[in-house]
């Protein structure tokens, strides 16, 4: 585990995962090629394969009602047993090895989790009664209540199915708000140049304008910028703290009075929760909304890029606008137990899912929280400081913004941020995020976590150090060992082919 | 264990010597001086949540969970609880599959970009639409997105969404949040016995019209007839044509391309979850015109410096991340896991199981509505259309007493009007039936 990278890859990977469905030619097909599909007449003449009474001619409906065929693979369970246990080897999780994101925390997912979320008792429908739900109530009514402590939010939504979707309940909250006190002609949302994409985005969604405000010197928030950028105009300003070079906006209860002078909102961005637990909360500095994204502050996997969930706290004043329902407690019932009961804050935007949001992550979240405790939660954020700490003092890139929390931002300086990153693969680690936020030239934006240990931090240093002496063209060369070599992008965007359809028509 | 403080995190590899060693290493006596947070704003007190060890957690949770009744759920409306496969719960949870991000790194993400692209497969098959993105957080927001869709793409200066009067609660609720920043207005236009009525909606559209959704199946369980002509109604008046469906119900019934469709809708988790308290999957397919304007991730096929075939996000430059405050939607983390393991359950079933499944999902509904309706004081279904997985009941008694005398007897239903219930057959097994349709005879009289 702490062996040094030799610089000498081997393809022995690469064998191994082409050898697991080699056709021919060097090339491993998809599932859905041409050779494993199956074409089903509906209500027409049987296809004779074993078709469990699809193919048999006795369809319930008028042909008008019905279409004419479905084509799709039909292969047997072992077939696809070995078709995704292939798959699932061709991927690199944060149970495969360290994952160091920038800003996306990638921390290992406890186990035990998971089969919480499997009890058959979380398996309900959405429209039961409240009186035969009482379980499923109470655990959000506790995740409230949890979350609500941890951020020092008044009234917590658990609905948004993501953090762009808490991102754009606080949006929509905010809009509701103002226009309840008369104040609709606010139309502009403050954000950093170096916030996620999403808040733009979001903000854009909500029906505003966007004014982006520069950093200062330092890499924090310039108040003259946002003196001037603020007005009767702001609706809110959106921030992360600490902000994405992982540095804390120290003048945050400055910056809180300012907006708040002119009418506005402060919007917390919830993305860096992780490096604050226990030691500081966003509605103590002055924030009024905020979204968690509690699968990554709180450890439920990514799953490839989601399901999350990106529960929304307020204060007070801003409870009355938040999504339909929310759960609270109702009368003891005749045993003495508490009961729950949803109901619809008075001013409600109404609902920003169909039902309510990402039910199985939340599961996950309250026991995560549940095992770890204050002293569990305190101890993330320590560990995952000290870590971003140590692995910047090992790396061998400049780092030009500190003191960072959680993460830190590099620069790769001369080289290309992208071709380090393609290179590291070869050395058998995930890669930070690159090229972002764009304050840093070649941006290697690292955020260990607190899960990894110092052999493991010593290896992903090695890694940054090796691929920090190399060449252009080692590094352009790059990746050699992995699952496929370096993937061309441009022609994927210039002749796109989405389906194993478009494939074929090619 | 690792490291001298218990109460730790358990999931902070850390020892006490590597600890010291650490803090040495960066110049700090603690990791308190590390935080360079001012006075002023820093927590002093305790969140008052106990840690607990692994076991005593899932006996909490357990216990919390365990106060919710095991009821027999003939639920519908838009969430299904079908029965899984084995094969897609073991796989799926295998912990690359769990525990990888979004494929930022495609050389080391080939497995979850082909499973991704398989999936947007599986759903261009069912539409007949040549795209598919691969995935949003549920029908209600994959709607949404349709509606902003619409208004990127009418080259009009059209503003009206139209919608059936007869809309889920959350869906309508979801679309006018996604509209509220936009200058689109939502209009209804009427339905007859379950299903759309034509007249009314050709009189409501109109050429500032820039979006008409219809579903299929209805949200009354109806199978919608007129799909053709809603086509030719939206594109008359240059709208999208909009249809809300699942994957199960696209297996059986009107393929979307054929009736006109520009855009569908829908919920893909009918795969793949398990009644999970509303969670879903949005599927978004729509026509290739659309390409550069289409919300959420897309998977393309592409080669590697070896020209071997191999999968890679791609157009991202119409996301959030590149594109900020001008991306087609602002939606980041999806739900890929799900996405998954929908392609899973599909590819489990096969065409000739999907078609199988879709079929039961009319015998089985138009067969249980047949037996309530030779019950006294039960009419069913209440919509004299073809049915699909569920349908209305009219009940003479109050429809309230009636599901709760039902749930009493251990089953779940919707009460959908003062006299009005309605049944879903998705998901339930057939040694249920009897047994519901006695409790039914009981309660209903």
């Amino acid at each position: 585990m702490t062996e040094e990278p030799t610089g000498e890859p081997s393809a022995d990977d690469r064998v191994r995962y082409d050898q697991a469905r080699y056709v021919e030619d060097g090339q491993y097909e998809p599932l859905l090629s041409e050779k494993d599909l199956t074409r089903v007449e509906i209500g027409g003449e049987s296809d004779g394969r074993d078709a469990g009474g699809a193919g048999d001619g006795d369809s319930p409906l008028p042909d008008d009602l019905t279409r004419d065929t479905l084509e799709l693979p039909e292969l047997s369970e072992p077939e696809l047993a070995r078709h995704y246990t292939r798959l699932s080897q061709m991927i690199y999780g944060i149970d495969s090895g360290p994952y160091p994101l920038g800003s996306c925390t990638m921390k290992y997912n406890p186990k035990f989790t998971e089969d919480v979320a499997a009890l058959p008792s979380a398996a309900v429908h959405p429209d039961r009664s409240e009186r035969s739900v009482q379980g499923t109530l109470e655990l959000l009514y506790r995740l409230q209540d949890y979350l609500g402590r941890i951020g020092g939010m008044d009234a917590v939504t658990l609905q948004p199915p993501a953090g762009a979707a808490g991102e754009f309940v606080g949006i929509r909250v905010a809009a509701a708000y103002h226009e309840h006190n008369g104040e609709d002609h606010r139309d502009e949302v403050i954000i950093p140049e170096s916030a996620h994409g999403t808040n733009f985005a979001t903000a854009a969604l909500g029906g505003y304008d966007v004014v982006s405000l520069p950093s200062d010197d330092s890499g924090r928030v310039d108040l003259e910028a946002l003196e001037a950028a603020l007005s009767e105009r702001t609706a809110a300003l959106m921030l992360t703290n600490p902000n994405t070079l992982g540095l804390f906006e120290r003048d945050i209860t400055e910056i809180a009075e300012m907006v708040h002078d002119v009418g506005g909102l402060l919007y917390y961005d919830g993305a860096n929760l992780n490096a604050l637990l226990g030691r500081a909360r966003p509605g103590d500095m002055g924030f009024d909304v905020m979204h968690y994204n509690v699968h990554k502050t709180f450890a439920t996997p990514h799953g490839g890029g989601g399901p999350g969930a990106g529960p929304v706290g307020v204060v007070e004043d801003l409870a009355p606008f938040l999504p339909a329902p929310r759960v609270r407690e109702g009368g003891a019932s005749k045993s003495g137990e508490a009961t729950y009961e949803r109901f619809d804050p008075e001013h409600t935007i109404g609902k920003v899912h169909g039902f309510q949001g990402n039910w199985l992550v939340l599961v996950k979240t309250f026991a995560y929280i549940a095992r770890l405790g204050d002293s569990g939660l305190t101890d993330a954020s320590a560990k995952a400081v000290l870590n971003a700490n140590y692995l910047a003092s090992r790396v061998g890139y400049d780092v030009p913004y500190e003191p960072f929390h959680h993460e830190f931002v590099a620069s790769a300086g001369e080289q290309d941020a992208a071709d380090v990153a393609k290179r590291m693969l070869d050395y058998g680690v995930h890669p930070p995020t690159t090229k972002w936020p764009e304050i840093v030239p070649e941006a290697l934006m690292t955020e260990p976590t607190e899960v990894e240990s110092k052999d493991t931090l010593d290896r992903l240093a090695a890694a940054f150090n090796a691929v920090a002496s190399e060449d252009t063209e080692t590094l352009e060369a790059a990746p050699d060992r992995t699952t496929a070599r370096r993937i061309d992008q441009t022609s994927a965007a210039r002749n796109p082919r989405l389906s194993w359809q478009a494939l074929e028509d090619n | 264990m690792h490291g001298s403080d218990a109460t730790g995190s358990p999931y902070a590899p850390h020892t006490d010597e590597e600890r010291s060693q650490m803090l040495e290493a960066v110049g700090a006596e603690t990791e308190e001086d590390l935080f360079d947070i001012p006075t002023a704003v820093e927590f002093d007190g305790t969140f008052g949540i106990d840690a607990r060890s692994e076991r005593e957690t899932r006996r909490l949770v357990r216990s919390i969970l365990g106060r919710n009744d095991g009821l027999t759920e003939l639920l519908g409306r838009g969430h299904y609880g079908y029965y899984i496969p084995s094969l897609v719960t073991h796989l799926a949870d295998r912990s690359e599959f769990l525990t990888s991000y979004t494929q930022y790194q495609p050389e080391v993400s080939q497995g979850f970009l082909q499973a991704l692209f398989e999936y947007q497969s599986l759903l261009v098959e069912l539409t007949g639409l040549e795209i598919a993105n691969c995935s949003m957080y549920d029908a209600a927001t994959a709607l949404g997105e349709a509606a902003t869709l619409a208004e990127r793409v009418r080259d009009t200066s059209g503003h009206r969404v139209l919608v059936p009067d007869r809309l889920l609660e959350g869906r309508r609720s979801t679309l006018e949040n996604y509209v509220a920043g936009t200058d689109l207005v939502l209009e209804e236009y009427a339905t007859d016995d379950g299903n759309v009525d034509l007249e009314a909606l050709e009189k409501t559209a109109g050429d500032d019209a820039v979006m008409v959704y219809a579903e299929n199946p209805t949200v009354r369980g109806t199978i919608e007839e007129g799909l053709e002509s809603i086509g030719e109604i939206a594109t008359a008046n240059e709208a999208l044509f909009v249809l809300g469906s699942d994957p199960i119900a696209l297996s059986l019934l009107q393929r979307p391309a054929d009736v006109g469709a520009d855009v569908v809708i829908g919920d893909a988790s009918v795969l793949g979850l398990p009644t999970s308290y509303g969670m879903g999957l949005g599927l978004f397919a729509c026509r290739a015109d659309y390409l550069r304007q289409v919300p959420g991730r897309l998977v393309g096929a592409s080669e590697d410096a070896t020209d071997r075939r191999a999968f890679t996000l791609t157009l991202q430059t119409r996301e959030q991340h590149i594109r900020r405050e001008r991306a087609t939607s602002n939606i980041c983390t999806n739900q890929a896991w799900v996405a998954l393991r929908t392609a899973m359950h599909a590819a489990s079933l096969g065409p000739s199981g999907m078609v199988d499944l879709a079929k039961r999902g009319v015998t089985r509904a138009e067969g249980l509505a047949a037996r309530l309706d030779a019950l006294d004081g039960v009419k069913a279904p209440v919509h004299d259309r073809r049915h699909f997985r569920e349908f209305v009941a009219h009940v003479d008694q109050p429809a309230a007493p009636i599901a709760n005398d039902l749930e009493k007897r251990g089953f779940a239903v919707h009460v959908v009007g003062e006299h009005e219930v309605q049944v879903c057959v998705a998901g339930v097994p057939d040694e249920k039936l009897d047994p519901f349709v006695a409790a039914f005879t009981e309660v209903a009289r």
